[in-house]
């Protein structure tokens, strides 16, 4: 099997890309997708608020996706359901396996990354105590109650403010259950701040800011949780320890990109974001393999991805084309004070049209500040921002002629900071 | 009417059941749990087998522990169980240290075991380059292995039960009478009669010897917490390195596991509750600071999981195992079996055997005995072509469950249609590592218990994670709601 470009992965971003790729003339196409039916995430994301960017509607997420689906079925891509790819290699060759045909060995011009991203386990957080059941995380037991028509308890405590602990925590109050607190180790939320008021505030869950949970009881059922205030190097203050009673334990803390294949074609990652490294073109350092979606950064709005899946595709079609321009001068991109990371986090000068689009998240909640770009000393952008939350993705679009230093030769870096006034 | 009955399915009581399946003898094993090693110290363990060098000559610990090592190559060959002979190091980090060394060193001459040295720090590097540059020496021992435990103990029991020997679960013995020389068992809900009984209850062996024998004994449970590390950090130890030991046991180790994660622990710990297994801040800490010890490079973020085992300490003198028959005529003791108790287990068995003969019961060999169990077939090890051949055969195995270790559906419905098969998430986990990744079910366990409730005919309501009370649904959606309302309504609202 050969196909043009094999894109891994349905969801938002795997769709977006086949359906941008399609419209730019390429018509080989391949998407693999290891579930039973396209979507991604968004088929367990039963909630509204998808789409206010790309459609300027407030869509759920079965209904975002639906749209890509219905043009990737209109325009007759390939898509093998079902198929899950094991591994795949530095010259494009994706081994996949599924009940009717096996395992193939399929040959891309170009790859494109759409893989997502998995939760963090209890584990990864080292809670102690007992291991009994009634411990889940929070996409796990979204897929139970939204998929499956399940609870996965009655009284709840969630650990961690990321989004998909807001929602649940919304939906677990819908369906009866009672949501005892979310308890959050930093002093701010991770969440957008529409969910900490729709999905806590107006249900009256409380959210405790600095606390977190240091021991699970109980021995075949969780029976209760003790949960502690933490002192400023996040280590649980003892005295303050308080026991609440629950059935069941969410984990909402944070997610991480799928990117096991990635690595098994040499593909360099990034330690803070666990994504790809990528320029301009959402290109890795492997050539002809792209990243876009959660595989690349965790995102925290369905239309960026969408967004970051078209550039992705429009690259994949450039590159088979010829177009792509892998000489040529090559920028830097620096996370600065106040900036956890920057994505792209390179930029080959020669292949920008009018602008590279950055993504990138501050390291704690600032007010007032404002988003400088320099390159050397010379401050080349300044934005002014309301309000900057390590929740809320940060995107700051760089024109091409702003690369260019006095003598219009392009710079060799540029560095993101936060400025506080 | 059973010849045996055996009390446990810990590594202790599935050994014993496989021993005596060799024999034209009726034979029950009782276990509490839902699952063979679910419920007791085979689960949770260093899952070393051990050289031989630490018990004191002449004790049955030392001479069962050397011969208990001996038999698991074929035993492992048999059953079709990963165990690889790795090798142990004693690391001494000083000259003091040196000097109990040797002292292990005559331990092991005396004991009988092969193949063991004194090595310089030089060897040491070389064979362990991550460990810490304060090594002085070590006592290198090629014949200790590392096992998968509960792995190990599921094989037997199939085997066990393949050759006809009945298991029960979820069947806690309450109590237990003699009269004519026929033993009852009583359960919380069932009654087994038996002409001998093997009492092999782990950390409750004295609970079970105290409702027959007038001679009682007292197990003090005394916990280890440990800690898996990602498969990323499962190159830093080749070996099991273990420090000198102290009064209170091994001490902590580092160790591969057979799957190539990283193993950290055990602490030593006398607690009160035998039921008390969780693991605390103040435990791990101490783990990861005493490990830290041997190799520092190690990466605790990278923690998959955690894990508390309980040995059984019995407070009878000379610190050995308790086996034999006792004074009530046809009950054997199999207690007090700590560490190396998981190594000694099929030398154990082959004594217990031994004591049932010497005690009356007729043992005459079936000529249909069948050593073998049937091979485990894992998706991950087989090549392209192998894949492709069983997906032809049998398209389950072409869907992948558990990504993080490569499971497909085929896996997990073998492990539940096998004798002695999985009941439970954990059942399933433990049988095919569906769940043991580093996402930790997040994404297959949902997936893992709609095929235990359709293989298993179960609502899924009542699918449990490990048996009990351990439900993983709590309700239907909407139920909670559609309650509330009719309470509204009764209260007249
Ligand atoms: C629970 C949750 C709630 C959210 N809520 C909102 C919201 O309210 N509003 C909003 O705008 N955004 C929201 N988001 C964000 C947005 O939906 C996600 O960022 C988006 O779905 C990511 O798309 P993706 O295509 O990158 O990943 P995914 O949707 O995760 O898709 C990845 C796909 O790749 C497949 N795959 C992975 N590995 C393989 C393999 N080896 N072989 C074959 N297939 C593979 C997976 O099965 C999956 O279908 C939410 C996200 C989550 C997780
Ligand atoms: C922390 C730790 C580390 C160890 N490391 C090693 C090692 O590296 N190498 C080694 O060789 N050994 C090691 N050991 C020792 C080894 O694990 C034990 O010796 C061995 O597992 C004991 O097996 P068992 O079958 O006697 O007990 P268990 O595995 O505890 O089994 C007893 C079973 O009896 C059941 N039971 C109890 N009461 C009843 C009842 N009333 N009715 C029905 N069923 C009942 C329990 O549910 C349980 O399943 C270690 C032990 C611990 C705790």
């Amino acid at each position: 099997m050969e196909y043009d470009i094999v894109i891994i992965g349905a969801g938002p971003a795997g769709l977006g890309a086949a359906v941008e790729a399609y419209e730019k003339g390429v018509r080989n196409i391949l998407i693999i997708e290891r579930d039973s039916y396209p979507g991604g995430i968004l088929q367990q994301c039963i909630h509204n608020g998808f789409g206010l960017i790309e459609f300027k509607e407030e869509l759920s997420g079965p209904e975002y996706a639906e749209r890509f689906i219905e043009k990737v079925r209109k325009y007759g891509i390939n898509m093998m359901l079902n198929t899950m790819v094991l591994n795949i290699s530095s010259d494009k060759i994706v081994k996949a396996v599924n009940q009717e045909n096996g395992v193939m060995e399929i040959k891309a011009k170009a790859i494109i990354l759409a893989m997502g991203c998995r939760e963090r386990p209890r584990g990864a957080i080292s809670i102690p105590g007992t291991r009994p059941a009634g411990i889940f995380t929070a996409g796990t037991a979204q897929r139970y109650v939204n998929m499956e028509g399940y609870m996965p308890g009655k009284e709840i405590v969630i650990l961690g403010s990321g989004d998909i602990g807001l929602i649940m925590a919304r939906r677990f109050t819908l369906e009866g259950a009672t949501v005892k607190a979310v308890v959050e180790l930093m002093p701010y939320s991770s969440g957008l701040t529409r969910n900490i008021v729709q999905c806590l505030d107006d249900f009256g869950i409380p959210l405790l800011l600095s606390h977190t949970v240091i021991e699970i009881r109980g021995k075949e059922r969780v029976e209760g949780v003790t949960i502690a205030q933490v002192d400023e190097n996040k280590k649980p203050i003892l005295s303050t320890a308080k026991y609440i009673s629950c059935d069941t334990l969410i984990l909402s803390v944070g997610l991480i990109p799928e990117n096991e294949l990635s690595k098994s074609a040499g593909i360099m990652l990034d330690p803070v974001t666990g994504g790809p490294l990528v320029n301009e073109s959402m290109e890795t350092n492997v050539e002809g393999i792209f990243a876009c979606g959660n595989v690349l950064q965790v995102h925290d709005l369905v239309d960026n991805v969408t967004k970051e899946a078209r550039l992705a595709a429009d690259s994949a079609v450039k590159y088979i084309n010829k177009m792509l321009i892998k000489e040529g001068r090559h920028i830097d991109v620096k996370a600065g004070s106040g900036i956890r990371y920057v994505v792209p986090q390179m930029v080959n000068y020669e292949n920008i049209d009018d602008k590279v689009k950055f993504h990138m998240r501050p390291t704690d909640v600032y007010k007032n500040a404002y988003i400088t770009v320099k390159s050397g000393d010379k401050q080349i952008i300044r934005k002014k921002m309301q309000r900057l939350t390590p929740g809320e993705m940060i995107l700051i679009d760089v024109p091409k002629d702003k690369f260019l230093s006095d003598d219009l030769s392009p710079v060799g870096e540029i560095t993101f900071e936060v400025e506080v006034v | 009417m059973y010849d045996v009955i055996i009390i446990g399915g810990g590594v202790v009581g599935s050994s014993i059941a496989r021993e005596l399946s060799k024999y034209d003898i009726k034979v029950l094993l009782i276990e509490k749990e839902d699952d063979v090693a679910s419920g007791g110290a085979s689960k949770a363990n260093s899952a070393i087998l051990h050289a031989g060098y630490d018990p004191v000559p002449g004790t049955l610990k030392a001479k069962l522990n050397v011969r208990g090592n001996e038999m698991f190559d074929e035993l492992c060959k048999d059953l079709d169980v990963p165990m690889k002979r790795v090798g142990s190091l004693v690391a001494a980090f000083s000259q003091d240290e040196v000097e109990s060394l040797y002292k292990l060193y005559d331990r092991g001459l005396k004991n009988g075991v092969k193949n063991i040295s004194i090595i310089s720090a030089d060897m040491v590097k070389e064979i362990e380059p991550n460990i810490n540059d304060t090594i002085v020496a070590a006592l290198y021992a090629k014949t200790a292995g590392i096992i998968c435990p509960y792995g190990f103990v599921i094989a037997l029991a199939e085997n066990a039960a393949q050759n006809g020997v009945e298991f029960v679960f979820n069947q806690e013995v309450i109590s237990i009478d003699k009269e004519d020389d026929v033993f009852t068992v009583k359960t919380q809900d069932k009654e087994y009669f038996g002409k001998y009984i093997v009492n092999a209850a782990g950390l409750y062996a004295d609970v079970i010897n105290n409702m027959v024998n007038d001679k009682r004994f007292s197990i003090h449970p005394r916990k280890g917490e440990y800690l898996i590390l990602d498969k990323e950090e499962g190159y830093l130890a080749n070996t099991v390195i273990f420090q000198v030991p102290t009064k209170m046991g091994k001490g902590i180790l580092v160790s591969p596991t057979v799957d190539g994660n990283l193993l950290i622990g055990p602490t030593s710990e006398d607690i009160y509750n035998k039921e008390f297994r969780k693991t605390t801040y103040k435990g791990l800490e101490k783990a990861i600071k005493g490990a830290k010890k041997s190799v520092e490079k190690f990466n605790e973020r990278k923690t998959i999981t955690q894990f508390t085992g309980v040995r059984a300490v019995p407070d009878v003198d000379g610190e050995d195992f308790i086996i034999g028959e006792s004074d009530v005529k046809g009950f054997i003791n199999v207690a007090g079996i700590e560490s190396p108790g998981f190594t000694s287990s099929p030398a154990i068995a082959e004594m217990v055997g031994e004591i049932l003969k010497d005690a009356g019961l007729n043992m005459v060999e079936k000529d249909n005995f069948n050593p073998k169990r049937k091979p485990v077939i894992r998706f991950n090890e087989l090549t392209d072509e192998e894949r492709n051949e069983l997906i032809k055969k049998n398209p389950a195995y072409g869907k992948i469950i558990c990504r993080c270790e490569t499971v497909t559906e085929g896996e997990i419905i073998d492990a539940i249609r096998r004798p002695v098969g999985a009941k439970s998430i954990d059942g399933v986990k433990r049988r095919v590592r569906a769940g043991m990744g580093r996402c930790q079910g997040g994404f297959c366990s949902p997936r893992v218990l709609e095929i235990l409730s359709r293989e298993l005919n179960a609502d899924p309501l009542n699918v449990t994670k490990f048996g009990g009370r351990s439900n993983v649904l709590t309700a239907k959606a909407k139920e909670y709601l559609i309650n509330s309302y009719k309470e509204l309504l009764k209260s007249g609202v």
